[in-house]
């Protein structure tokens, strides 16, 4: 068998085995949903009548607003899934097992990102339900939606090799999910997530518009609410690309190493 | 050829010298036992001969397969079952060991037949489809020996396979073991217990602090031990010369007498034969012992008499 095949063959053994903790405990699933439900309620009721005024969209309401960039946070969340969970298979011996047998050395962790998109997947449709009952719309037809999930899922698959890199480096589950809040927070909260960037003070403007947050909740609004992008499509992508360059040789990098 | 062997292996992490100048040979289908305290270097020797870890100097083969040139051959030859019993538990035990027969690279096919036959082999058909997290510590023990198992390895790596698990348990694990061995597979296996190197092992190796101090069968490292030694106390006193009479007929070594404890202490050379004919000696001249035991040299008597050995040639 090539090593290709190998590669493609090991990995999609390796995500079967990760979807199935989901099947096997699908309580796992409610709990990651949980919380970004109760964020799109919050912010809804709770900010929604504030931030009305500052935001334009079609049809005026702050629920079509909000629902892309609750969702840039649900795949966010999800990408840090990632290196939890091999945070976890490394303290348990089960990347121990993998690495001494004669398998492809990207499946493990191509398994785990691809499994994790999967469940993403899963997780955003609930959540766009959700939004749904909240009275949310698409106004751009079924491509935008579709669209607007698939900018949403690749922005959060290139999370996923960057959490690979950090999960592996740090060999501790507790610890990795703290050092995502430090990402994450910042990064989704000075982005155009839940309010607009012109409300900011200049410099935090300065980084709000520049940062990849930013981007893929202007590209997931023009698929699913069809307003303007202004090229956020093409910078998303040039910046997944490039996470990609680095993190995934990166992560496999560190995969290998025979250090401890 | 060696089923492993390592030469002048040096390892350290960071300041830490793990390993300094280790060199092991061992022959094909043979147990081989690593004896030796937490920290001494046993998980070390495991991992660098299972492909997980790189070392600074000397060379390490398993089958005559260099561990740093062809790892991926290695893999070929070897099953690893470290510490930890490293399964899934969402996954049921069937899952557990046909998920690793098929990234071994076996066909669908091939690797249901050898699961079964595994599943049969360990003892664990009936409880091939329930989740792992309903198994017991052993029966997590036996299933992670079944998935290492998967690719009929000419080398079995076992890490502490018996820590932490009772008594019948290990009697268990060792049976599973001794039936592979008959199939030609070697082993090497790491321990913390003498027993279990006595009672597994063809050849000892005994690490301390990242060294080989001793290496042998285990009948040569109980003679460098002195042997067993069988330990009686008396009633009073006042028997001290007929008990110390009684014992000179069974050692020519030194007899400690403790007159506090009132004890002796008989070094011994065929365990329970002497210590038979030691009960006889002692009913017949009416001798009354208020307890009387055999024992075995511990793992503590290796490391106090190897170690003091070392001071010796130092001075």
């Amino acid at each position: 068998m090539n090593s290709f095949a190998q590669a493609l063959r090991d990995t999609l053994i390796i995500t079967q085995r990760n979807l199935m903790r989901y099947i096997r405990l699908p309580r796992l699933l409610f709990f990651s949903v949980i919380q970004p439900v109760m964020f799109i309620v919050l912010f809804n009721y709770v900010f929604g009548g504030a931030l009305i005024s500052s935001i334009s969209v079609p049809g005026g309401k702050y629920i079509d607003y909000l629902l892309p960039g609750i969702l840039v946070q649900l795949v966010m969340f999800g990408g840090v899934q990632t290196g939890i969970g091999l945070a976890e298979d490394m303290s348990k011996g089960i990347i121990d097992r993998f690495r001494a047998l004669p398998m492809s050395r990207i499946a493990v962790i191509a398994g785990r990102t691809l499994s994790d998109t999967i469940r993403n997947l899963v997780s955003m449709l609930i959540m766009i339900s959700a939004g749904m009952l909240l009275g949310f719309r698409f106004h751009n037809g079924f491509w935008g939606a579709i669209g607007m999930m698939a900018v949403l899922l690749l922005f959060g698959l290139s999370f996923s090799w960057i959490f690979a890199y950090i999960g592996m480096a740090i060999k501790d589950a507790e610890t990795a999910q703290l050092a995502s809040f430090v990402f994450i927070f910042p990064l989704t909260f000075a982005s155009a997530a839940f309010v607009s960037v012109q409300s900011m003070s200049s410099w935090l403007q300065v980084f709000a518009r520049n940062q990849p947050v930013t981007m893929v909740v202007d590209a997931a609004r023009h698929f699913a609410l069809g307003i303007a992008s202004g090229g956020a499509i093409w910078k998303i992508l040039t910046w997944t690309t490039v996470i990609f360059i680095v993190f995934i040789p990166l992560s496999i990098w560190q995969y290998q190493r025979r250090n401890s | 050829m060696y089923s492993f062997e390592l030469k002048d292996v040096h390892k350290h992490f960071g300041n830490i010298k793990a390993l300094n100048g280790v060199s092991l040979k061992a022959k094909e289908g043979s147990i081989y036992g690593l004896l030796g305290p937490n920290g001494a270097g046993k998980t070390t020797i495991v991992r660098i001969l299972s492909t997980l870890l790189a070392f600074e100097k000397g060379s390490a083969k398993v089958h005559g397969v260099d561990v740093s040139k062809d790892p991926d051959g290695v893999r070929r030859l070897i099953g690893l079952a470290g510490q930890y019993a490293a399964v899934d538990e969402f996954l049921t035990g069937y899952e557990n060991v046909f998920m690793t027969a098929r990234l071994y690279g076996l066909t669908r096919k091939e690797s249901k037949k050898r699961t079964n036959e595994l599943l049969e082999i360990l003892g664990l058909a009936k409880a091939a489809k329930r989740p792992v997290r309903t198994y017991s510590g052993g029966m997590r023990r036996r299933l992670d020996l079944g998935a290492s198992l998967v690719g009929k390895p000419k080398i079995m790596f076992l890490d502490e396979p018996t820590t932490g698990l009772d008594p019948k348990t290990r009697l268990d694990i060792w049976n599973t073991i001794n039936d592979l061995v008959k199939n030609g597979t070697s082993f090497l296996l790491t321990t913390q217990y003498l027993e279990e190197a006595d009672q597994m092992a063809n050849q000892i190796a005994v690490i301390d602090g990242g060294k080989v101090i001793a290496e042998g069968t285990s009948k040569q490292l109980k003679a460098l031990l002195g042997g067993e030694v069988v330990e009686f106390k008396l009633k009073n006193d006042q028997e001290k010369s007929a008990a110390l009479e009684i014992a000179k007929k069974f050692t020519k070594q030194t007899i400690s007498y403790d007159p506090e404890t009132l004890s002796v202490k008989v070094p011994i050379s065929s365990g329970a034969n002497d210590l038979m004919a030691i009960v006889q000696e002692l009913n017949n001249h009416q001798l009354a012992v208020v307890s009387l035991s055999l024992h075995q040299p511990s793992l503590d008597d290796v490391f106090l008499s190897l170690t003091s050995k070392d001071k010796g040639i130092e001075q």
